[in-house]
C-alpha cells in the first residue's frame, strides 16, 4: 500500500486492485463509524485506489495508514440488490462474439455472477461493477452513442454498469433494467453505492419493462 | 406569481443558481459544484444580510436581468459590471433596494467573468442533496436560467450590515495558480514538471464550470499505459492525451482516468473563475505546506 499526496488536503492510497480496495474501503468506513478516523469529507474508492479528500493533516493520516492491519473485505455483509434485466441490448451479439460464446451464454454468465460496486463516477449513481473476469473484458464501442437510454446495462473492460439517466456513452449494451438507479429523495440516492452486492436477474415480462420507459430514474 | 419571487427577463449566456455546493457525495459520483468564485458569493450574501450559504445567481460574461415581485435588497459583486434598476445606474458591490416590479439589470462584465447576485432572502429553489446549486456536469439542481423562468425568494432579512462599498479583488491580468506536484507527476517525462512551472499558458475559451482549459506548451506523458480511474479533487490539474492541462473546477467529475500532474491551491481557484479567455496563466511551483507566498 502506497500513499500519494494530492494537494494540501487529500491523500491517494494505492491498493493495487479491486479486492484490496474493497478491504481498505470497508476498514475506512468501519473506523469512521467507530469514531477512530480523523475527519474525512470524502472517501472515494476507485479501480485500484481510495481517495481521502478533506483531511486536515494528510501527512499524519498517511503515516498511520501504512501501519494498519486491514482484514479482507467481508464477503457476506453489505447491501445486496437484484436488478431485473431484459437481455435485449443492441450489443449483445457483439459481446457474444468477443467472448466467443452464444448470446444465451452471455446471459447465463452475467446472471450467474455476483457483482460488487467497486466505485461510482461518470454520472451520479453510475456504479462500476466488478465480478466478471478479465477473460470477459470487452472494448468500448469505437463510436460512443450520443444517447444511451436510462436503465441500459452495459459492459466495458471487465466492468458492468447501468446508466442512471439518459446520457452519451460508449459501453456495450446488453440489456435494460426497470430499477431506479438514482433518486435524490431516497437515502442513499444511489441504488448502487460502493460495496453494494449486485445480482442481475433475467426477465422477459414486458410489464416489468414498462416503467423504465414510463418513468425512468429521475 | 405567489410569494416573493424573481422573474427572469434576460437569462444571459449562462446564469445558474449557486450556493456552497454539495460536498461529501463524491463516492456516489456527485460533484461538489457550488459558486466558482466562492469568496464573491459569500461577500454579496453578507452585504445583503443573507447567510453565507444562501443561494445566489452566478452569471457568465454578459450578466442577466430579473424582475422582483416585491421590494428586495440586492447586491451584485464578483465580476465588475454596470448595474441598473429600471434603466437607472445603481452601485455595484453595495446593497441596493429594488422596488417591487422593477427590473434589475446586471450588465456585461467589464473585467472578470462571473458576477454574483445576492437577493435578500436568497433564491429558495428546492435543495438536492443539501444544496441548491446547479451542477452542469450531472444535471442536479435547477436548470440554468431561461427567459421567463420564475424562482422563489426567501423572506427578506430584517438586518443587514451597514456597508457602503466592500472592496473586492479585480480580475487578474495574469493568472498565477500555485500548484503542488503530484499525485501522478511520475507519469510524465522529466521535463514536464519544468514545462508546467515555466511555460507561458493562456486561459482557453473552452473553459467552463467543469474545468479551466489552457493553451500553451503540451506536457509529454512518459507512459501511454492506461491509468485506472481514480478519485479527483477540486483544483486537480489533469492532463489528457493532447498534453494541455485542465484545472478541475466545481462541477468536475469525481473520478477520472487521465493523470493528475499537480493540484492548484484552493485559494487561487476564485481568481481562475474570473480569468477571461486569453488571460496569461502561470502554474507557480508551490512546495511549502500551508502558508506559501502569494503569487
Amino acid at each position: 500500500m502506497r500513499t500519494r499526496a494530492v494537494g494540501e488536503h487529500a491523500l491517494l492510497v494505492e491498493t493495487g486492485g479491486a479486492e484490496a480496495t474493497f478491504a481498505l474501503h470497508a476498514e475506512l468506513i468501519r473506523r469512521r463509524e467507530a469514531g477512530s478516523l480523523p475527519p474525512v469529507r470524502d472517501i472515494v474508492p476507485a479501480a485500484a485506489t481510495v481517495l481521502l479528500d478533506g483531511v486536515a493533516d494528510p501527512g499524519s493520516l498517511a503515516a498511520a495508514l501504512v501501519t494498519w492491519r486491514i482484514p479482507p473485505a467481508p464477503r457476506s455483509t453489505g447491501a445486496r440488490v437484484e436488478l431485473p434485466v431484459r437481455y435485449e441490448g443492441p450489443d449483445l451479439a457483439e459481446v457474444a462474439t468477443v467472448w466467443g460464446v452464444s448470446p444465451d451464454e452471455v446471459v447465463r454468465v452475467h446472471t450467474a455472477t455476483e457483482f460488487r460496486v467497486a466505485f461510482c463516477g461518470f454520472a451520479p449513481g453510475f456504479g462500476y461493477l466488478t465480478g466478471l473476469g478479465d477473460e470477459h473484458a470487452v472494448p468500448r464501442r469505437s463510436t460512443p452513442r450520443t444517447a444511451v437510454p436510462a436503465g441500459s446495462v452495459g459492459l466495458a473492460g471487465a466492468y458492468t454498469g447501468v446508466y442512471p439517466r439518459s446520457s452519451p456513452g460508449g459501453w456495450q449494451l446488453i440489456g435494460t433494467t426497470s430499477a431506479v438507479l438514482w433518486d435524490v429523495d431516497r437515502e442513499p440516492a444511489a441504488l448502487l453505492a460502493p460495496g453494494t452486492r449486485v445480482r442481475f436477474v433475467a426477465v422477459t415480462d414486458t410489464a416489468d419493462h414498462r416503467d423504465v420507459l414510463g418513468k425512468g430514474p429521475r | 406569481m405567489t410569494g416573493r419571487a424573481l422573474v427572469v427577463v434576460r437569462a444571459g449566456a449562462l446564469t445558474t443558481v449557486q450556493d456552497e455546493g454539495r460536498p461529501g457525495h463524491a463516492h456516489l459520483g456527485v460533484p461538489r459544484s457550488g459558486a466558482l468564485d466562492l469568496p464573491a458569493a459569500r461577500l454579496v450574501n453578507r452585504l445583503a444580510g443573507n447567510a453565507p450559504d444562501a443561494a445566489v445567481l452566478e452569471t457568465t460574461l454578459n450578466g442577466c436581468a430579473v424582475r422582483v415581485s416585491e421590494t428586495a435588497t440586492v447586491v451584485v459583486g464578483g465580476a465588475a459590471c454596470a448595474v441598473t434598476v429600471d434603466g437607472r445606474p445603481v452601485p455595484w458591490g453595495a446593497p441596493v433596494r429594488v422596488p417591487a416590479g422593477s427590473v434589475l439589470d446586471v450588465g456585461p462584465a467589464a473585467s472578470g467573468v462571473r458576477a454574483y447576485v445576492a437577493l435578500g432572502g436568497g433564491v429558495t429553489v428546492e435543495r438536492v442533496l443539501g444544496s441548491r446549486s446547479t451542477d452542469l456536469l450531472s444535471g442536479l439542481g435547477p436548470a440554468p436560467l431561461a427567459d421567463g423562468a420564475v424562482l422563489p425568494l426567501g423572506p427578506e432579512p430584517s438586518d443587514r450590515p451597514r456597508v457602503d462599498v466592500a472592496p473586492q479583488p479585480g480580475a487578474p491580468r495574469e493568472l498565477v495558480l500555485r500548484t503542488r506536484l503530484g499525485p501522478r507527476a511520475d507519469r510524465f517525462t522529466e521535463a514536464a514538471p519544468r514545462t508546467l512551472a515555466t511555460g507561458a499558458y493562456r486561459v482557453s475559451a473552452a473553459s467552463n464550470r467543469i474545468g479551466l482549459r489552457t493553451e500553451g506548451p503540451a506536457l509529454a506523458h512518459a507512459s501511454t499505459a492506461e491509468l485506472p480511474s481514480e478519485g479527483m479533487v477540486l483544483g486537480a490539474v489533469q492532463v489528457p492525451p493532447d498534453g494541455l492541462p485542465v484545472v478541475f473546477l466545481a462541477d468536475h467529475p469525481t473520478t477520472g482516468g487521465y493523470p493528475v500532474i499537480g493540484v492548484v491551491h484552493e485559494a487561487d481557484l476564485a481568481a481562475a473563475a474570473q480569468a477571461p479567455p486569453g488571460t496569461p496563466l502561470r502554474f507557480a511551483p508551490w512546495k511549502e505546506r500551508g502558508g506559501a507566498r502569494r503569487g
